[in-house]
């Protein structure tokens, strides 16, 4: 799950990372009043999960009470590269004497959580990487023994920062590791980390991505979960338990297992065609969940045919074929469906398909086979 | 021969008594594997049709010398379970659990590297079948019979396919390893082609990556490096879009990393043969096991 900046940045807060004071506001008059509260000049921050804010017009510096008013209007219902902006984050602006860049992330390579820093931050990192890889300093730290003050040291000198904040840019990254071992993080990224005027540290920018699979025992961090942001047809599969995600196509795909949904999404395209969703209905899927997946599949109104492939391991075809038996009765769908089923109880599985005559129903014997038959009704 | 799992496996089922734990144990008791007990903290002294339930992994173990475990607790309580089974000195450990948080996977990982007589395998995977010995996990034996390939991949049904594509042409198994989707799997790729490479009976080798972190591109280098027999590969997910995890919590293509056109680059730069369906898959290696029979 990602964060908004200002919720990373309130999570930066909770473990001790410095982060320039700020409101968060959903109306125009809330940013006014909050910018009032924080005083001029302060920052307007469009709050969307997207890079390149700033060119889009979304951050901009209020110098008085007008501007803030002006700015938060203009903000606010602005869409940045398909994202609408719900939320600003009205922030103390900063007097900038230097940009650095930080980060800690999940090195799924190494197997080992990956530090970063650089002096040249401000910019794209990725940009930085290529033009110049010795300009980031790099380090691995051993999950068992945790981020040690001399881990710190080696990046600020390695990395160059200034003399004088090599112990504050130790601090802010000590600080750093704990929020991402802490909240279980895949990414922290503070891009820029500045050095103020007065010499101060501190993070002006937050990307924070967390572990889905540990938001059980974070149930503060799970309920910051924008559920306006995310897709209607994507809510509705979470919250009924399903792996579902939306893709530009008009052919809606179920199977069994992440691989083999994959799989069958490459091979309908290899086909012709194009997918409309992937979804994953589980190990062992009941009727019903084969029921509420076919209703989320046709939620979405590209969809013009909707292709079966499952290959039972520990789900039984014959599940299968009654959860789309049920479907047809409590939805009757009026677009075409491909079937394949194989594997734990096939023949059980088909023998209700063919016993329930349901209109416009196909079944097919291979995976390609049904690939190119779909390919072929959803025109 | 085969890999990993076979006539001396000596299993305990951490999770026996739940519902999945206690359905699976009996399905692979039911095949051959030597299950010998099984570990559900409080149960101690109970059975699961005729398998002693324990306490502890190092009760289980003292009283029936286990040699392998496999993991079926829900995600909360997998990490711990491994790290017992480990301390109580299991050689290697099947982890079924899907859903395990990946700094708990990340911890499991470093310590168990400590200790170079333990393997984990998975978590989030379907286990280890070698077919006619021992069945280990929720792989669906029926399909399966005793050959010369070994299988090694990310995906459970999606192995089950390319096997069944690869058994409808005549071909049995020497072992299917399932190493799971997760971003952590204690063995990879290479781990287990290293084991291929080294086993008589392996003499043709399928492995089924996916999208997300460069585990294919390492094992490329390793097959250039140290595999002379012969290693067909599939990719899935030539169609998932960035930034979306595609169903395993590893399956996802961030910025240019990841993709599954890099993969299958890596591996055909070093004369990996690729297949992009499963069936074609199944073609190259009936063409290769061809070309070694003559």
């Amino acid at each position: 799950m990602d964060l908004l900046e200002y919720q990373g940045k309130q999570l930066f807060a909770r473990h001790g990372v410095p982060v320039p004071s700020g409101a968060p506001a959903t109306t125009v008059e809330e940013a006014v009043a909050a910018a009032d509260e924080i005083g001029y000049p302060c920052v307007i921050k469009a709050q969307v999960q997207i890079g390149g804010r700033g060119k889009a017009g979304g951050i901009k510096v209020a110098n008085d009470r007008p501007e803030a008013e002006e700015h938060a209007k203009a903000i606010l219902g602005m869409d940045i590269r398909g994202h609408t902006v719900h939320e600003v984050w009205v922030e103390a602006a900063s007097d900038i004497a230097s940009e650095y860049y930080a980060s800690i992330v999940f090195d799924r390579s190494a197997k080992r959580p990956l530090v970063m820093l650089s002096t040249q931050g401000g910019m794209d990192i990725e940009e930085v990487a290529e033009r110049d890889p010795d300009a980031i300093a790099r380090l691995h730290v051993d999950p068992l023994l945790g981020f040690q003050d001399f881990h710190a040291r080696r990046l600020a000198f390695e990395a160059a920062v200034d003399a004088d904040v090599v112990r504050p840019v130790g601090a802010l990254l000590n600080r750093l590791y704990d929020a991402f071992t802490a909240e279980e993080a895949m990414l922290v990224e503070v891009n820029p980390l500045i050095v103020t005027g007065d010499r101060q540290v501190m993070a002006l920018d937050a990307k924070v991505t967390l572990d889905d699979s540990s938001l059980f025992r974070h149930a503060d961090n799970a309920a910051l979960r924008k559920t306006e942001a995310e897709d209607p047809q994507e809510r509705m599969a979470r919250e009924r338990g399903l792996t579902y995600v939306k893709l530009d196509g008009n052919v809606g795909i179920l199977g069994n297992g992440a691989g083999l949904v994959m799989s069958t999404l490459d091979v309908v395209a290899q086909a012709g065609g194009s997918p409309a969703n992937f979804l994953d209905a589980g190990g062992g899927s009941k009727a019903e969940a084969i029921t509420q997946a076919v209703e989320v599949i046709l939620s979405n109104e590209n969809v013009t045919a909707v292709l079966f492939n499952i290959f039972g391991g520990i789900t039984r075809c014959d599940e299968v074929a009654k959860g789309l038996i049920e479907a047809f009765r409590q939805i009757e769908p009026d677009v075409p469906f491909v079937v394949r089923l194989d594997g734990t109880n096939d023949k059980e599985g088909r023998a209700l398909l063919a016993e329930a005559e349901l209109p416009n129903v196909h079944t097919e014997a291979t995976m390609l086979d049904a690939a190119r038959r779909v390919v072929e009704l959803a025109g | 021969m085969s890999i990993l799992v076979d006539n001396d496996t000596r299993l305990c089922v951490s999770g026996i008594t739940g519902r999945e734990g206690t359905f699976h144990t009996l399905n692979n008791k039911g095949y051959g594997t030597n299950v010998v007990s099984g570990v559900t903290p409080g149960k101690g002294g109970q059975d699961v049709e005729g398998i002693p339930v324990f306490n502890t992994f190092h009760d289980a173990v003292a009283a029936t010398g286990a040699n392998t475990a496999m993991i079926f607790v829900p995600p909360r309580f997998a990490a711990d379970s491994i790290l017992e089974a480990e301390d109580a000195g299991i050689e290697l450990i099947v982890a079924i659990t899907e859903g395990i948080p990946a700094h708990d996977e990340l911890r499991v990982y470093n310590h168990l590297s400590h200790n170079d007589r333990v393997r984990l395998v998975g978590p989030n995977c379907p286990g280890i079948l070698s077919p006619g010995k021992a069945n280990v996990g929720i792989i669906p034996a029926a399909f399966f019979s005793a050959g010369n390939v070994g299988v090694v991949s990310r995906s459970g049904t999606l192995t089950y396919q390319i096997g069944n594509e690869l058994a409808q042409r005549g071909f049995g198994n020497s072992t299917i390893v399932g190493i799971g989707g997760d971003p952590v799997p204690g063995s990879s790729f290479i781990d287990i082609l290293a084991l291929f490479q080294e086993d008589e009976e392996t003499e043709l080798i399928v492995m089924a990556g996916e999208i997300g972190g460069s585990a294919e591109e390492e094992a490329a280098e390793f097959i250039a490096e140290g595999v002379t027999k012969p290693v067909v590969a599939y990719i899935a997910g030539f169609t998932a879009p960035p930034g979306k995890t595609m169903g395993h919590a590893g399956a996802i293509v961030s910025g240019t990393a990841g993709t599954a056109v890099a993969k299958q680059e890596a591996l055909e730069a070093r004369g990996v043969r690729v297949g992009r369906t499963p069936t074609e898959v199944a073609e190259i290696a009936a063409e290769i096991a061809g070309s070694l029979a003559r």
